[in-house]
C-alpha cells in the first residue's frame, strides 16, 4: 500500500478528467437543480407548475384561439377569443379620436423618438440639433393632437382623446412638466432660505403622503372650485395639470438624491471659480446631478406610465377604460381574460423595456465612478 | 455677505407674496363659486343621515347612520386590507427575494418572471383583472366546495365562522401570558449568554411555551371554540362568514403587486452584505444557521428596512384603488358622500388629513426604528 504510493513519487500523476457527476448536463442538473432534496423539491415543484400551466395557455392563446368573427358567439368556449381585436383595435389605440384623424396621433408618436434619442442615447449624431428638436417637440405634439391653432387641421377637442394615446399624452406631458418643477423643487428643498425650504418640504410630502387618486378627484371636483366661475378646463388638461405636480414631488425627490450625491468639493470650486448660486448650480452642480439621475427619473416615468390608468377613475377613457367598456359590452361580454391579458402585454413590453433600460445605464453609471 | 442676505430675504418675501397672492386667488374663487351653486361649507354634514348601504363593515351600520360612521366604516374597511395586504406582501416578498437568489436555476427563473411581469403591469389593470375572475366564478348554486368547509363562488368566499364559547377568555389570557412568558425568557437568555457565555435554546422553548400553554388551556376549558360550518341552503349558505370578491381580489393584487417590489428589496438586501462577512462568519465556527441568523440578516435588515416600509406606506396608498372594483374603503365611501352632500372641499380634506397622519406616522416609527438599529459607529 504504502509503497504503491510512493512508488511515483518523482514522476507526476497523469491528469483524471473530473468526476462525471460535476460536469456535462449531468453537473449541471446536479449543481443548479438537484443540489439538495429542498432544491430538488424546489425544481420538480416549478416543473409540475410548468407542465400543468404553459402547454394549456398556449393552447388556450394560440393554438385553438378564435382570430376574426363578428361578434363574441363566433367564438368557441374554453378558447381565446381574439376575435375583437380586428375591430376594436383603432379604440385602443386612438380612444373616441376621429377615425379620419389618427394619422395625427401617429406622426405625433413618431416624431417622439428622435425627441427622445439625445436624452437616452449617449452617442448619437447630430445630438445639439436633436435637442434643439426636442425642446419644440411638445409643442408640435400638442398642436398635432389638438389642432386648429392655424386653421391648417382641424380642432379635436381633448375629450375624444382615449386609448393607449392617452395614457402616452398625460404620462408623457406629466414627466416633461414636472421635471423643471421637480428640479425647483429640489432646490428649494436644498435651500438654506427658510421659508423656501418650508414650502418646498411641505408640498412635496404632502403630494407624497396622499394617494393619487385622491388628486385625481381634486382635479375633477376641486379644480374647477377653485378656478374663476368662467374658465373651464378641459378634463385631460386638468388630469395633466395634477398628474404633474404630483410627479413632480417624486422627481424632487430623485433629483435630491443625485445633488445630494455630489461631492462638497464641486459645490466650494464652484463658489472658489465667483461663480453665483444659479450659474454654480446651472454649469456645474446640475448637469452633474441630472446625469446620475436618470435611471431615477426612468424608473419615476415608468410609475408614471402604469398610473395614467387611474383617470378612469374620473370618467377618462385610456386603454383600460376602453378594455373595461369593452368587456361589458354586449358583443363581446365575458372576454375579461383576453381584454385584460391584451392590456397588461401592452404595459408590459413598455414599462419592461424602460426598467431594463434604466438598469442598463445604472451599471455604467457605476463604472464611470470607479 | 449683506448683499447675499439681503437677497435671501427678498427673495423669500417674493416667494411668500407669490404664495399668499395664490391662495387669496383660489379663496376668493372658492367662495364665489360655493355661493354661486349655493353650498355651506364645515364639517355639519358629518351628523346627517347616510341612506345608503355598505355592505362590509367591521362595526355596526345601517344606511341610517350618519355620513361621520359611514366614513369610519371606510377608514376600517382601508386599514383591514392595507393590514392584511401589509402581511402577505412581506411574506410573499421575503420568500421571493430569497428564492431569486437560490442557486436552483429553474426556480430563481420562475420567480424573476414572476416579479418582472407583475412589476411591470398597472396595479389597477392587476385589481380588476383578479375581480373579473372571481366575479365569474359559477353561481352560488354551483359553489366550488372547498373540501365541504369553504365555498367559493361569484359573490365571494363564504369560510367557517370562529363561535368563541364561554371558557375562551381563558385561553386567550392564557396566550398572552404565554407571549409574556417567552419574551422573558429570551431576554433572560440573551443576558445570561452575554454574561456567561452559555446558550440557552431560547426560541425553541419560546415557541413551545406560545403553542403549548393557549393550547393545555383550550383542553382543560373543555375545547371552548366551535365552527359554524356555512350550509348549502336552496339559494344561498346558512352560517359562516363570507368573503366578498372585491376584497379578495383587491387583498390578493395588493399582495402580488407590492410583493415583487419587497423581493426586490429583499434581494438587494441580501446582496448588499459583502461575502467576507460570510466567510468571517464561518472562520469563527457559526453554523450556516447561525451565520444568517447572526450576521446575514441583522446587516441586510438595515437595508431592506427604509425601502420596506416605503412599500408597505404605498401599499396603504395603493388601497385607495378599490374604488374601482366597488370596494367600500375610504375614498370609496369618501365619493359617495362626496356625490350625496355636494361637500367635495371636507371630505377631499378628510381624505388628505388621513392618508398624510398615516404616512408621517409610519416615518415617525420608520425614523424611531433606524435610530435602533443604525450602525453604532465609534
Amino acid at each position: 500500500m504504502t509503497q504503491a504510493f510512493f512508488r511515483q513519487k518523482d514522476q507526476m500523476l497523469g491528469e483524471r478528467p473530473p468526476p462525471a457527476s460535476t460536469v456535462g448536463i449531468v453537473g449541471w442538473l446536479r449543481t443548479n437543480l438537484f443540489s439538495n432534496w429542498i432544491n430538488s423539491l424546489l425544481t420538480i415543484l416549478s416543473l409540475y407548475i410548468l407542465w400543468s400551466s404553459v402547454p394549456s395557455l398556449i393552447e388556450w392563446a394560440f393554438l385553438e384561439a378564435q382570430l376574426s368573427g363578428e361578434d363574441r358567439f363566433s367564438c368557441s368556449e374554453g378558447a381565446a377569443c381574439w376575435a375583437w381585436l380586428d375591430q376594436r383595435i383603432g379604440q385602443f389605440l386612438y380612444g373616441l379620436y376621429p377615425s379620419k384623424e389618427t394619422w395625427r396621433i401617429d406622426i405625433a408618436f413618431v416624431l417622439l423618438f428622435p425627441a427622445l434619442a439625445p436624452w437616452l442615447i449617449e452617442n448619437i449624431p447630430g445630438k445639439t440639433w436633436l435637442r434643439r428638436f426636442s425642446f419644440i417637440y411638445p409643442f408640435i405634439a400638442a398642436w398635432l393632437l389638438v389642432g386648429g391653432w392655424f386653421g391648417i387641421l382641424d380642432s379635436v377637442t381633448t375629450n375624444n382623446l382615449g386609448g393607449f394615446a392617452l395614457n402616452l399624452t398625460v404620462g408623457l406631458a406629466g414627466i416633461v412638466l414636472s421635471l423643471p418643477v421637480g428640479i425647483l423643487l429640489a432646490l428649494g428643498r436644498q435651500s438654506r432660505l427658510p421659508l423656501i425650504r418650508w414650502f418646498s418640504v411641505i408640498f412635496i410630502e404632502t403630494v407624497r403622503g396622499v394617494p393619487l387618486i385622491t388628486l385625481l378627484f381634486v382635479s375633477n371636483i376641486i379644480l374647477p372650485i377653485f378656478l374663476p366661475p368662467d374658465v373651464a378646463l378641459d378634463a385631460v388638461i386638468r388630469v395633466i395639470i395634477m398628474v404633474s405636480a404630483f410627479a413632480s414631488a417624486y422627481m424632487a425627490e430623485v433629483i435630491r438624491g443625485g445633488l445630494q450625491a455630489i461631492p462638497k468639493g464641486q459645490y466650494e470650486a464652484a463658489a472658489a471659480m465667483g461663480l453665483s448660486y444659479w450659474q454654480s448650480m446651472r454649469l456645474i452642480i446640475l448637469p452633474q446631478a441630472l446625469k446620475i439621475s436618470i435611471p431615477g427619473i426612468v424608473n419615476t416615468f415608468i410609475g408614471l406610465f402604469k398610473d395614467t390608468t387611474l383617470v378612469i377613475v374620473i370618467g377618462l377613457f385610456d386603454i383600460l377604460g376602453i378594455a373595461n367598456a369593452m368587456v361589458s359590452n354586449p358583443d363581446w361580454l365575458g372576454l375579461s381574460s383576453e381584454t385584460y391579458v391584451f392590456v397588461a402585454l401592452f404595459f408590459f413590453a413598455v414599462c419592461f423595456s424602460m426598467s431594463r433600460y434604466s438598469i442598463r445605464l445604472e451599471r455604467k453609471l457605476d463604472t464611470d465612478k470607479r | 455677505m449683506t448683499d447675499e442676505r439681503s437677497r435671501g430675504i427678498i427673495l423669500q418675501l417674493f416667494v411668500l407674496i407669490v404664495v399668499l397672492v395664490f391662495i387669496a386667488f383660489i379663496t376668493s374663487n372658492t367662495i364665489a363659486n360655493l355661493q354661486r351653486v349655493g353650498l355651506a361649507s364645515g364639517f355639519g354634514f358629518l351628523t346627517d343621515t347616510a341612506f345608503f348601504d355598505i355592505n362590509q363593515r367591521l362595526i355596526d351600520y345601517t344606511s341610517q347612520s350618519t355620513f361621520g360612521r359611514a366614513l369610519v366604516v371606510g377608514l376600517l374597511n382601508t386599514v383591514l386590507v392595507s393590514a392584511l395586504g401589509i402581511i402577505t406582501a412581506t411574506i410573499l416578498g421575503f420568500i421571493g427575494g430569497v428564492l431569486r437568489l437560490s442557486d436552483n436555476w429553474i426556480v430563481s427563473r420562475l420567480v424573476t418572471s414572476w416579479v418582472e411581469f407583475t412589476r411591470n403591469v398597472p396595479l389597477l389593470l392587476q385589481i380588476i383583472f383578479w375581480w373579473a375572475i372571481l366575479t365569474s366564478l359559477p353561481k352560488v348554486r354551483d359553489s366550488l366546495s372547498i373540501g365541504g368547509m369553504a365555498f367559493l363562488n361569484n359573490r365571494g368566499l363564504r369560510t367557517p365562522a370562529p363561535i368563541f364559547e364561554v371558557g375562551m377568555e381563558w385561553v386567550i389570557a392564557a396566550f398572552i401570558f404565554a407571549v409574556v412568558l417567552a419574551v422573558g425568557i429570551v431576554r433572560w437568555a440573551r443576558k445570561r449568554q452575554e454574561e456567561t457565555g452559555k446558550i440557552f435554546p431560547a426560541w425553541r422553548v419560546a415557541l413551545v411555551l406560545i403553542v403549548g400553554i393557549p393550547l393545555i388551556v383550550y383542553f382543560v376549558a373543555g375545547q371552548p371554540l366551535n365552527w359554524d360550518v356555512p350550509e348549502r341552503t336552496r339559494f344561498n349558505f346558512r352560517g359562516g362568514f363570507n368573503i366578498t370578491p372585491e376584497l379578495i381580489a383587491l387583498w390578493f393584487a395588493l399582495s402580488t403587486y407590492t410583493g415583487a417590489f419587497i423581493s426586490e428589496i429583499v434581494r438587494a438586501g441580501i446582496q448588499s452584505v459583502s461575502r467576507g462577512q460570510s466567510e468571517a462568519a464561518s472562520a469563527l465556527g457559526l453554523s450556516k444557521n447561525q451565520t444568517m441568523r447572526l450576521v446575514i440578516i441583522p446587516q441586510a435588515l438595515r437595508v431592506i428596512i427604509p425601502p420596506l416600509t416605503s412599500q408597505h406606506l404605498n401599499l396603504t396608498k395603493n388601497s385607495s384603488l378599490a374604488i374601482a372594483i366597488g370596494y367600500q374603503d375610504l375614498v370609496s365611501i369618501g365619493g359617495t358622500i362626496l356625490n350625496q352632500s355636494g361637500q367635495a372641499l371636507e371630505v377631499v380634506g378628510i381624505w388628505m388629513a388621513v392618508y398624510l397622519s398615516l404616512s408621517l406616522a409610519t416615518s415617525a416609527f420608520m425614523n424611531w426604528y433606524n435610530k435602533r438599529i443604525a450602525l453604532v459607529e465609534r
